[in-house]
């Protein structure tokens, strides 16, 4: 039995109302308890604020794409090098650092749940090799089907229900965790070296179109009863005057689920662009934060842009290359037979760029913009947008105009006319940031009722004290203030254990992986569907018994069961 | 008994559907394997070492266990500059765990790709990588190039499964729709199949890549009548092709990387694809040896940063191909100390290395004697890897299988050894 007390923190947990109260928090065998005893391993928070574990709803750290973003890029690598110290391995790595070197970093800043936002199936078992070898967090992986075969078949044929059924096998064989769909269509029609524009566009050689896809999955998905809704990336990501195709996606989706959004739809910066061109090119945030205000089934996330060097990389492997084309430094692809596809390339986002200022202006907005800090979640798409540990300063930037003013005054200078950013006065709070960074995160995944980012009884002990002193602390002032208190959380507590201190690593730890399994009637077992099978062996270059990822990839897990209604 | 769908641990083909036969612990017949895959099925069970041995004097002795990993543990943690190498035919775990035992150790850790396709990583870390998954090729791919390689030799069943002889969902007739151009020095076996066979004169592949780009980006002008004895005529007709291809994929093995040019072949081959793929959709794939050559560089990368060649000598790790290279290492007489795991530099190696190497203390994790067996102090032998161990390992495109156990000869795996030997390590040299 292990005790922890942490003693005199200030807690803010949105999920449980708190905001602001100096309390102790108990912590008994992994999990919030009323009170332990006085052997109890004590921590002073001595007042600091106190959160919930951050929870990252959309981050890519572990997997193919991520690793070949490594394997191609040694010049990234040498800028985030640390030696090896204690239990902590050497790291390397700045935009696509090492495994070891991104649980670190974000352990440093606080968080505790990661959702891989991208695993092709067919190489799902390399994405669990790298979870396992993820010390400090709890990660899953949302799953990548947009350009499935057996899924845009099914929809063809109108079989919603077949959808689901090929969906909920394929989660439980590869031990996913939720619905992920890239640019629907798109990545099947880059198969050839296609992409399609918009949600109306039809899919060669399947005869669907995304618009069809998203709504058959948004449906499928309810129909498993999966914790989180559909993961969406819209079609026509980061082209001029791509915002009303978003707006038009937005307005696709129903109202199905009471307690959670139907769609997820990230990375929304990317898709929320006016003009008609390059040159023309100008911010649409305020008609996609209309949208999103209006329908309350929505959630976003952020997609924020940070000026410097990145890396991009997406299942949307059209929208790579065009990239490519335009940047001219080096470009992978990595297109995943019968699923989904993938692109990878180096960036620099510039001030002195019109286009990366107005970017950069855009994500904020969207942050300012939607009213309800529940359904615009703080990210970066990492390292899409930024690496991770930009939060920080995105967390300063929402909650101080005096900052957003002087970063605003060493943009490009052309930026102010096509971006409404200088007229937003609004301030986000310390609760807001809670909600955005943590609370509203686990209550989009689905994962508050596992105990995710809360801090009630019989929650999950993750939590971080941050060395800022709220009552003392004006952030519309201070922001430089907020800015290192988010980077370098005072203490780190994953699952009851202290994991993090002051910057340093405590401990080698081990994560848990959270997957879903959805309950399907055997009439709908697709493993004994001829069809299906016939599909599988003949297209795929595995077998299908060699396909589903073994329970030995999985160390430590949690398999949440779904009551699937098929 | 008869096991299905079993794993070939031979090639990085990693052909996943063979039907394997047993009586008791023989392995008595292989179906759907080419003759690599089922000789060395056949046989791994046969000329095993039977325990670990030591050298004693000029003669082996037969040691436990034990007494062999204790003197692995022994003579790394003695040396100044540790070298582990090897790590491409064996499971991506023990590769995980020899990461960790080097980064311990601050020694060097390197795979056979710096001897194979290093310089095609050289090429992707300056220009990229437009691939896919091999499946993605056999569906659609109607045009084929391999340059630089002999695929009916070394990866006998690549052709029937993904490429010329395999059936393609989008290709009404797979076999004659598709078209196959075979680039290389001589006309091997391959060459005599294709519908296009360009030789090329030993060194010329720049040239000749140089030209094609030209072609492509309608530059024919530049082109001079012959390049590196291809005509200009066969240029034309060549470039013609991968043009209206609608899903061209090109293939290629060490006759591009490590012939005169090694990576900047292989770059100037990426940039053809690129170039191509703005008219038509395009691919490359390296033809990857070993059948897990490709997972060693993936677990180095997601542990280190760096895909092989990486350096633990000053705390962090530090990657310079052609410096922190097994052979640079060997030749320069640095390393101190070897522990060689799953892979034969005694029969690939420089000379001047293997001498190097045989006046070191070194170890041989393997499960035969091979020609490196008479270069080390020590041999521990192991279980085959998708014979008698599992594990996992990484096809030529990055796909992960997990390759099976279908018998149990009672030998430890790789990944035992290799923790058991770090776990001595760790008693001496704390973490
Ligand atoms: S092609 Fe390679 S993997 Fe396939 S059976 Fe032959 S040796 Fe084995």
């Amino acid at each position: 039995m292990s005790e922890l007390l942490v003693k005199n923190a200030y807690v803010i947990d949105p999920i449980n109302r708190i905001d602001g109260e100096v309390m102790d928090i108990a912590v008994r065998d992994g999990r919030i308890v009323e009170d332990v005893g006085p052997k109890a391993e004590v921590i002073d928070a001595e007042g600091c604020l106190t959160l919930p574990g951050g929870v990252d709803s959309h981050t890519h750290v572990c997997g193919t794409k991520v690793n070949f973003g490594r394997y191609m890029s040694p010049e990234d690598m040498r800028a985030g090098r640390e030696v090896r110290r204690g239990v902590k391995h050497a790291t390397s790595g700045y935009s696509v650092p090492t495994t070891y070197a991104n649980s670190y970093r974000y352990a440093l800043m606080g968080y505790t749940t990661l959702l891989e936002g991208a695993m092709a199936p067919l190489e799902a078992r390399h994405t669990h090799e790298e979870f396992s070898a993820t010390p400090l967090q709890d990660m899953m992986a949302n799953t990548l089907f947009d350009g499935n075969w057996g899924v845009m078949k099914a929809v063809s044929e109108g079989d919603i229900e077949r959808v689901a059924a090929i969906v909920g096998w394929t989660l439980s064989a590869v031990k996913g965790f939720g619905i992920k769909l890239t640019n629907p269509g798109g990545t099947e029609a880059w198969g050839y070296g296609k992409d399609l524009r918009c949600i109306k566009d039809e899919v060669p050689h399947f005869g669907v179109t995304p618009a069809e896809i998203i709504e058959a999955m948004i449906r499928a998905c309810e129909m498993l009863r999966l914790p989180h809704s559909v993961h969406l990336h819209c079609n026509n990501l980061g082209t001029p005057g791509n915002y009303s195709c978003t707006v038009g996606t937005f307005n696709l989706v129903p109202d199905l689920n009471e307690k959670r959004q139907s769609l997820y739809a990230t990375h929304v910066q990317f898709h929320s662009y006016g003009g008609s061109d390059w040159k023309t090119f100008c911010s649409k945030a305020e008609p996609v934060a209309y949208t999103v205000n209006n329908r309350p089934q929505i959630v976003i996330d952020m997609g924020q842009v940070m000026f410097g060097k990145t890396t991009t990389m997406t299942a949307d492997g059209p929208m790579e290359f065009n990239l490519y084309r335009l940047h001219h430094n080096k470009w992978s692809n990595h297109d995943v037979e019968l699923e989904t596809g993938s692109g990878i390339i180096p960036v620099l986002y510039r001030k002195k760029n019109l286009v990366n200022s107005i970017m950069w202006a855009i994500g904020l907005e969207l942050g300012l913009l939607v009213k309800d800090p529940w359904r615009c979640l703080l990210t970066t798409d990492n390292p899409n947008g930024a690496p991770f540990v930009k939060y920080p300063e995105i967390i300063a930037l929402l909650m101080s105009k005096k900052y957003r003013d002087a970063e605003f005054a060493t943009v490009h200078r052309r930026t102010e006319s096509r971006v409404d950013l200088p007229a937003l006065d609004r301030e986000l709070d310390w609760n807001e940031i809670a909600v955005m960074t943590r609370a509203g995160q686990a209550k989009a995944l689905g994962i508050v009722d596992i105990g995710k980012g809360h801090l009630g009884i019989g929650a999950e002990a993750d939590i971080a004290v941050y060395p800022l002193k709220v009552g003392e602390i004006d952030p519309a002032q201070e922001y430089q203030k907020v800015i290192d208190g988010f980077a370098r959380a005072k203490w780190t507590v994953k699952r009851g254990r202290p994991v993090a201190r002051d910057g340093e690593i405590l401990v080698h730890g081990e994560n848990t992986t959270i997957w879903v399994d959805p309950k399907i009637s055997p009439e709908r077992d697709m493993s004994r569907d001829p069809e299906f099978t016939e599909m599988f062996n003949h297209w795929y270059s595995v077998r299908m018994s060699n396909y589903p990822v073994q329970d030995e990839y999985l160390k430590r897990h949690l398999r949440m069961e779904t009551e699937a209604a098929i | 008994m008869i096991h299905e769908d079993m794993i070939c641990p031979f090639c990085g083909c990693l052909c996943d559907d063979l039907v394997i036969e047993t009586e008791g612990s023989e392995v008595v017949r292989v179906d759907n394997a080419c003759t690599l895959g089922s000789h060395k099925l056949m046989n791994a069970g046969k000329h095993r070492l039977k325990a670990p041995i030591m050298r004693d004097g000029g003669a082996w002795r037969d040691a436990s266990y034990e007494e062999a990993m204790e003197y692995t543990a022994g003579i790394l943690l003695d040396a100044d500059r540790p070298l582990l190498y090897g790590w491409s035919s064996t499971q991506g775990e023990a590769q995980g765990a020899g990461v960790s035992m080097a980064e311990l150790l601050g020694g060097v850790i390197d795979s056979t790709t710096s001897v194979c396709h290093g310089p095609s990583i050289l090429a992707i870390q300056e220009v990229g990588h437009p691939g896919c998954t091999l499946g993605q090729v056999k569906n659609r791919a109607d045009l084929i190039v391999y340059w630089g390689c002999n695929p009916t030799e070394a990866h006998p069943r690549h052709m029937s499964r993904y490429t010329t002889y395999a059936d393609g969902y989008f290709l009404e007739n797979a076999f004659r729709d598709r078209k196959l151009i075979i680039v290389d020095v001589r006309k091997t076996e391959t060459g005599s199949i294709a519908d296009e066979f360009m030789q090329v004169k030993p060194g010329g592949d720049y040239a000749v890549l140089s030209a094609l780009r030209a072609i492509v980006r309608g530059r024919e002008d530049v082109v001079p009548p012959t390049v590196a004895g291809v005509t200009k005529e066969q240029l034309l007709r060549v470039a013609a092709l991968c043009k209206e291809a609608k899903f061209g994929a090109l293939f290629f093995g060490v006759g591009l990387t490590m012939s005169p040019g090694k990576y900047k072949n292989v770059r100037n081959a990426i940039e053809l694809v690129d170039d191509l793929n703005r008219y038509t959709k395009w691919t490359l794939t390296p033809l990857r040896g070993h059948y897990n050559v490709y997972g060693s560089n993936e677990v180095f990368t997601w542990m280190t940063g760096y895909p092989y060649a990486v350096d633990f000598s000053r705390q962090i790790a530090f990657y310079n191909p052609g410096e922190t290279t097994a052979v640079d290492i060997l030749a320069r007489q640095e390393c101190d100390a070897a522990l060689i795991v799953a892979s034969d530099p005694g029969a690939h190696f420089p000379k001047k290395c293997l001498e190097h190497l045989a006046s070191i203390p070194s170890v041989l994790i393997d499960p035969m004697h091979t020609m490196t067996t008479p270069l080390v102090r020590c041999q521990i032998p192991v279980a085959v890897t998708g014979m008698d161990a599992s594990g996992t390992a990484y096809r030529m495109d990055g796909v992960p299988i997990h390759v099976k156990k279908f018998l149990d000869l009672g030998y430890p795996t790789d990944t035992e050894i290799i923790t058991k030997i770090f776990e001595k390590v760790t008693e001496v040299r704390h973490p």
